[in-house]
């Protein structure tokens, strides 16, 4: 329990300390393009307010008075790579603007933000040109490290998993066999991916190995998933570049990983007509490296995206009904539909860690696999 | 899939693997390698402690089964004891029995041999005395018989009622 409170007490400060950040984004004249002052009321700005919530941002915005144009939020650093070398500033410089109004000149290059993306202006232009796409047609997007919303939330993430975890870890170092407070609920969740996902999946003699890659992409999925089902609107198991990237781990693992057996299987299969070894070999080679990641990323993304949109379609019905039902059925529909989707979501936030750990270890089984009959 | 290209970050990316490399070193040094060292060390524990009672329960069982072995030579020792005790009994109840018969009949063997030997003297004695007194009686019969006839009777009466006396 101890343990428990002080990981609490530093989260705590840890929000206190962006916390100073919000006061001094408050405090800025807010320049909103797209948002004419009222509230999101009508079905296009619910659809350009979904999607902007599924897309990553460069702060972390609680939400918007449109009344008085004050927007509660709190800035997160930039750091871009732009043909003047790296350059980092707070997001507050762009003033909420993300339609490519502001222009913040970081020091030789001047930068945009237009839908969550920044770009960098050619040299000599001032102002953005758009052409009928809606594209910045004088300005490149930059390489953008900046801690959005997404890091930020890893970061988050990572926190609670080395203070969880770390909590738990210290209960047995300290001579607890048996664990207390938070470990309680966390062990049997370690003892499950080990004993449900890893030792079946990649077998007895070397799920060992791979143990630290499963049990942390575990968590991390899971408690991103479920920070994503929070009010703070993370999505970042709904972001393709973070799908990919933890996808990628596992295809760098399994490759590297990969025994005798498994290359001699993938690239001459031995039992098949020599003409046909080549064509397989290929087939294997192209499973292995872009269906099988392909399918963790893709599954992941999709799944918790599609979640997000849903919950934040069934909360939106609360307005988009109002006009055929009145407010108290509209209001009363929304709120039945959004908690049994929620519910589902729970499910599906434990469900995707899952199987994006289950799918893991299959690949690395097979990867690690010996092969005691050769055909 | 255009729109998917256009959301892919690179930057987004980058971080991302770096966070997770470094996320599974931290994790790996401070969490998992202790914890599922921890877990896997509980577990040889349980496994022992289970071994070990099962051990314990066969130990016990053998020792059971030696209890009920030394049980029952126990009792079979006390049996033949009590056999040996019930045997010993009859044969000092039946020795016994014969002697004193045998003791009894050698006394009684005895006491007629001297109950005989008392007759015949008493027999003998009383010969000698019927003896002397007829040849007394007759004396004095022949005595009296040569005085006075009548006299002679009565002494002879007289006489016969001392010998009956007698």
């Amino acid at each position: 329990m101890v343990i428990a409170k002080k990981s609490i007490k530093l989260l705590a400060v840890l929000f206190m300390v962006f916390g100073m950040f919000t006061v001094q984004a408050e405090n800025d004249t807010p320049q909103h393009g797209d948002v004419s002052g009222n509230q999101v009321d009508t079905p296009e700005e619910i659809n350009s307010y979904i999607q902007h919530h599924l897309k990553d941002s460069h702060d972390f915005h609680f939400y918007t008075d449109n009344s008085t144009g004050k927007h509660y939020s709190f800035p997160l650093p930039v750091i871009v790579w732009t043909s003047e070398g790296l350059k980092t500033f707070m997001s507050s410089a762009f003033h909420h603007d993300d339609a490519g109004h502001e222009i913040v000149d970081a020091g030789g290059v001047k930068l945009t933000k237009i839908h969550s993306k920044i770009y960098e202006l050619n040299p000599g232009e001032t102002e953005v040109a758009f052409d009928e796409e809606h594209h910045a047609t004088n300005a490149s997007k930059v390489i953008d490290f900046s801690i959005t919303k997404s890091v930020f939330g890893m970061l988050v993430t990572g926190l609670i998993m080395l203070l969880g975890f770390g909590a738990l870890a210290r209960g047995y170092k300290k001579g607890n066999t048996i664990p207390k407070g938070v470990g309680r609920v966390l062990e049997p969740l370690v003892l499950y991916v080990r004993d449900e996902i890893a030792r079946p999946n990649i077998g007895e003699k070397k799920y060992k190995k791979f143990m630290s890659f499963l049990l942390t992409v575990f968590f991390f999925i899971w408690i991103l998933n479920l920070l994503g089902l929070t009010p703070l609107g993370f999505n970042v198991t709904g972001q393709i570049a973070v799908t990919a990237a933890m996808a990628i781990f596992t295809v760098v693992i399994y490759m590297f990983s990969g025994t005798k057996d498994f290359w001699a299987h993938t690239l001459w299969m031995p039992g098949v007509p020599v003409i046909l070894r080549p064509i397989l070999a290929v087939i294997e080679l192209v499973g292995f490296v872009i269906i099988k990641p392909f399918s963790l990323l893709i599954r992941l993304f999709a799944n918790i995206t599609a979640g997000h949109f849903v919950v934040m379609s069934l909360v939106a019905l609360m307005i988009t009904m109002k006009a055929s039902f009145g407010p108290a059925a509209s209001t009363g529909m929304s709120l039945i539909l959004t908690l049994f989707i929620m519910v589902i979501e729970l499910l599906v936030a434990f469900l995707q860690a899952f199987i994006f750990t289950m799918l893991s270890s299959l690949f690395i089984g097979m990867a690690v696999e010996e092969h005691d009959d050769h055909h | 899939m255009d729109q998917l290209l256009n959301d892919f970050s690179p930057g987004l990316f980058f971080m991302q693997i770096i966070i997770l490399i470094i996320l599974i070193v931290l994790m790996r040094a401070f969490a998992w390698k202790p914890i599922l060292g921890a877990l896997s060390t509980r577990e040889e524990g349980i496994q022992n402690a289970l071994d070990s009672a099962e051990k314990a329960k066969l130990e016990m069982q053998n020792l059971q089964a030696d209890n009920q072995k030394l049980l029952n030579e126990a009792r079979a020792e006390r049996e033949a004891m009590l056999k040996e005790a019930r045997e010993m009994k009859n044969t000092m109840i039946d020795d016994a029995k014969t002697e004193a018969e045998a003791q009894a009949s050698a006394m009684i063997a005895q006491a007629q041999a001297a109950i005989e030997s008392e007759k015949k003297a008493a027999m003998a004695e009383l010969k000698s005395h019927v003896a002397g007194l007829s040849v007394d009686i007759a004396e004095k019969v022949v005595r009296q018989e040569l005085s006075n006839k009548d006299k002679q009777l009565a002494l002879v009466d007289s006489l016969l009622g001392e010998a009956k006396l007698n």
